[in-house]
This record gives structure tokens, C-alpha cells and sequence, in this order.
């Protein structure tokens, strides 16, 4: 690829004004893209221009623009934070597009994730799972020794893999049902694997599961459209987990 | 008892209901299509199957209103799930792709269902409520076949029942929570071999008797 290539696109992307108001797909032209910009860039250069010339520019979620954050997200053409694997929206680069290309941008879509204007929408219901139990609690007193705790690398490696989890929607945005177990999944088990979360485990995957259905998401119907677009790749693995947590907190303790 | 409805009535509880009667449903599947295969021993081998199974009395009876039961609970339960599922997205995608989780059998999974539901009361009425006194089991079966309407009627119902089952077996064990990097491989494995079993050992048997008799 060149140093100096550069592409034209058609934008169709969603534009509302509000959680109440009916948006609908505005066209864009835009001319003069780098192939070396993030899909986020092209989305500044194309708000500098309507800046410009008097328009709203289109409003977007974004903040560290490395893919760590879970800031950033939409639909593209389709697919969740866009076509490639494993990657958030910031991380997308024009290079992957062809000169002429139609690009789809929508917000993530459903009942529990309210637009709050164009492509931002409002996943506080995903903080309010978190504080329904997404937490240990820590005893105040002397720091404890830093290994004085043994977790073999297997465990400590799967917890950490579901620690990845940035909370970024997608795996919402993307399943059939609009199903928030994914996410609920990975906060219960980087918990539920480790010592440190065994204490509180039951009641944590009892209130979690309890939140996350009475915020408006979907049922999971096991289609692993969470786990395809997920830019952490966080496995289907945790759900099953998430299942025998919650299973084991409504019949074998004592939470209710 | 409060847990106990709130338990099943939570979003994982539910999928708990649809995996135990799905469960319920591949044993029947299974103890129905062994019983079936006595079809392929011919006509007497298949009344002395049928004359067998209710001598049992009492305990098919039982067998009949669990079945009924399951179906209950499965098909409620799936109505239920279908419709919130349905309302989680008030606001449908312009455009939507899959991203390669979704399978045949996923993706149709409610419909599938449905139709399965609308051939089983066509089945039990073909085959389970009417006059037995003057004939045999094998006569009815074959009387029925006669039709080719019948024929394509439960070939297709069969493949439908493949394609539920394709789905269902494999993800009714990640439901329970046995999903493991050892073990999943085998169960999805077998889920497939499984729906071709059903497929296969039921579908075929509507043209064989027709092309029999």
C-alpha cells in the first residue's frame, strides 16, 4: 500500500436527536480518506466538515482510541465494531475498506441501551449490574503478603481472560436476543475463579442475574454471536460458568 | 418458596426449563425411534412391538401425561422467551450480518418449534386417538402412507426435527453448565450425529412402508 492512498466513501449513518425521537440513515459524502486512519479519525474528519460548513456533526462514544477502554462502538455494515476480529471500532482502519464503499454506521441497538443522541447510547444498565455485584469485599487492615495466596497459572490465566472484558456493548449490540450474558458472564467469573471471589460468589451471580433481567435485555439462546464479535474474544466458556454460578446460588445456598 | 419462582422465572431459570423438558424430549425421541425401527422388520414385527409397549399399562399412561407435562412447560416456557427476546430489540438493525456464531439450527430454533408442534397434533391424531379395535397398528401406519402428501408431510417434519435437535443438544449442556474445552468438541459432535439418527431413522420410514405395502 502506498504512503499517500487515499479513498472516497459513502457514510450512511444514523442520526437522532434524542432517546424519544425517531432518527434515520443520513448519506455522507466523503472524499480524501486515509487509508491510514482509524474509522474514528475518518469520523473526526468528517465532523470537522460538518463543523464547517454549519452542520451537526455526528455524535460518537470514544476515549482512548487503543482498543482498551470500551469506549468506542457501532455498527458497521452489519457487523459489531466492524468486520474484523477481535478488534474495537478505534482499532478499524480504512485501509480495510475499498475506494467507493457504502459504509452502514449504526448505533448499538436495544431496549436496555437507550440512544442517547446519533451513535451514542446510554449502557448504564450495564453499571448498574456491576454495582448489584461485580465487586469483593476487601477486610481494612495490613496489606497481605503478595503470594500468600496460592492460584495455579490455569486458573489465574482464565480469570484474566474474562478480566478482559472492556464492557463495551458489543456483545449486546450483537446477539439475536440483545442478551447482556456475555458481559455478565466475564464480570461473574473473573470473580468466581479466584479465592478472592469465592466468599461472596453466590450472592454475586444471584443479584448480577437478577439486575441484568430486570434492566430490558434479551434471553441467550446460545447463538455465540457474542463471542464472534467480542474484541476481547471472551468465550462462551464463561457463560456456561455463569450458568452453574447462578444454579448453585439458587439451589445450594442460602441467597434469595 | 419465593427462590424457587424467582429462580425460574430469571432469564437463566427459563433456559434451565427449555434444557430438562428438551432433555425429556430426546429420551422419548430415542426410546420412539427404536421402537419404530421394528417397522423395518415387517408388519407383524411392528404389532408385536405395538401390542408389547401397551401392556405396560400403567406406566405408559404415566410416560403419556409426563410427555404432556414437558410439552406444557417446553412450549410455554419457549413462547414466553420468544416474545422478550423479541422486545429486547424494539428498534431493528438497517443493516444486520451474522457474525458466524448463529447456525441453521440457532437461527431457526422458535419456528422450528412451532412447526414441530403443529406435526406432533397431526401425528397424535393420525396414529394415537383413533379406533385401534378393528385393525391393527402396522394397517393404520400403512394406510396413512398411502398418501404422498402424508409422505412429504412427515419426511419434512422429520428434517425439521433434525435441524431442532441440532441445535438443542449441544446447547442444552452449555445451559446446564457442562461446557468444557474437553468434552464440548464430542457433545457438539454427537448432537449432529444425533440429529441425523432422527433424520434418517424416522424420515426414511414413511417411504419405506409406502414403497412395502
Amino acid at each position: 500500500m502506498r504512503e499517500n492512498d487515499t479513498i472516497d466513501i459513502t457514510l450512511k449513518v444514523w442520526r437522532q436527536k434524542g432517546a424519544d425521537v425517531k432518527g434515520r440513515l443520513e448519506t455522507i459524502d466523503v472524499k480524501n480518506i486515509s487509508t491510514h486512519m482509524s474509522f474514528l479519525e475518518m469520523l473526526d474528519v468528517v465532523n470537522e466538515d460538518l463543523t464547517l460548513t454549519g452542520r451537526e456533526p455526528v455524535e460518537f462514544d470514544n476515549d482512548c482510541r487503543e482498543g482498551i477502554c470500551g469506549m468506542c462502538g457501532a455498527v458497521i455494515n452489519g457487523h459489531a465494531h466492524g468486520p474484523e476480529k477481535a478488534m474495537t471500532l478505534c482499532q478499524l482502519h480504512m485501509r480495510k475498506f475499498k475506494n467507493g464503499a457504502t459504509i452502514v454506521v449504526e448505533p448499538w441497538r436495544s431496549r436496555a441501551f437507550p440512544i442517547i443522541k446519533d451513535l451514542i447510547v446510554d449502557r448504564s444498565a450495564f453499571d448498574k449490574i456491576i454495582q448489584s455485584g461485580g465487586y469483593v469485599s476487601m477486610n481494612a487492615g495490613g496489606a497481605p503478603d503478595a503470594n500468600a495466596i496460592p492460584i495455579s497459572q490455569e486458573i489465574a490465566d482464565k480469570a484474566m481472560d474474562a478480566a478482559a472484558c472492556i464492557g463495551c456493548g458489543a456483545c449486546v449490540a450483537a446477539c439475536p436476543n440483545s442478551s447482556a450474558m456475555l458481559f455478565v458472564s466475564a464480570k461473574v467469573s473473573q470473580l468466581a475463579l479466584l479465592p478472592q471471589g469465592k466468599p461472596e460468589a453466590a450472592q454475586r451471580a444471584w443479584s448480577m442475574v437478577n439486575t441484568m433481567d430486570r434492566c430490558g435485555f434479551g434471553n441467550c439462546s446460545n447463538e455465540k454471536e457474542c463471542e464472534a464479535v467480542c474484541p476481547k474474544e471472551i468465550s462462551i466458556v464463561n457463560i456456561a460458568r455463569l450458568n452453574r454460578e447462578f444454579l448453585k446460588a439458587s439451589f445450594f445456598s442460602t441467597v434469595e | 418458596m419465593n427462590w424457587i419462582i424467582m429462580t425460574l422465572s430469571s432469564s437463566i431459570g427459563k433456559k434451565l426449563m427449555m434444557t430438562l423438558t428438551g432433555l425429556g424430549f430426546i429420551g422419548f425421541l430415542t426410546a420412539h425411534l427404536v421402537g419404530n425401527l421394528t417397522i423395518y422388520g415387517g408388519k407383524d414385527s411392528f404389532n408385536l412391538y405395538a401390542e408389547k409397549l401397551h401392556t405396560m399399562g400403567a406406566l405408559i399412561t404415566l410416560a403419556e401425561y409426563g410427555l404432556l407435562l414437558f410439552a406444557i412447560v417446553h412450549i410455554t416456557t419457549g413462547t414466553v422467551l420468544f416474545f422478550q427476546n423479541f422486545k429486547a430489540r424494539p428498534d431493528a438493525y438497517v443493516v444486520k450480518k451474522n457474525a458466524g456464531g448463529r447456525t441453521i439450527g440457532s437461527m431457526t430454533m422458535p419456528y422450528t418449534g412451532f412447526l414441530i408442534l403443529l406435526f406432533v397434533i397431526l401425528h397424535l391424531g393420525d396414529f394415537h386417538f383413533v379406533d385401534k379395535t378393528e385393525t391393527t397398528i402396522f394397517h393404520i401406519v400403512a394406510s396413512t402412507f398411502a398418501s404422498p402428501l402424508y409422505i412429504l408431510i412427515y419426511t419434512v417434519a422429520m428434517v425439521v426435527v433434525a435441524i431442532h435437535v441440532s441445535h438443542g443438544f449441544w446447547s442444552l449442556f452449555q445451559t446446564l453448565g457442562f461446557n468444557h474445552p474437553k468434552y464440548m468438541p464430542s457433545v457438539k459432535g454427537i448432537g449432529i450425529f444425533l440429529s441425523l439418527i432422527f433424520g434418517i431413522g424416522f424420515g426414511f420410514l414413511p417411504l419405506y412402508i409406502a414403497f412395502m405395502g
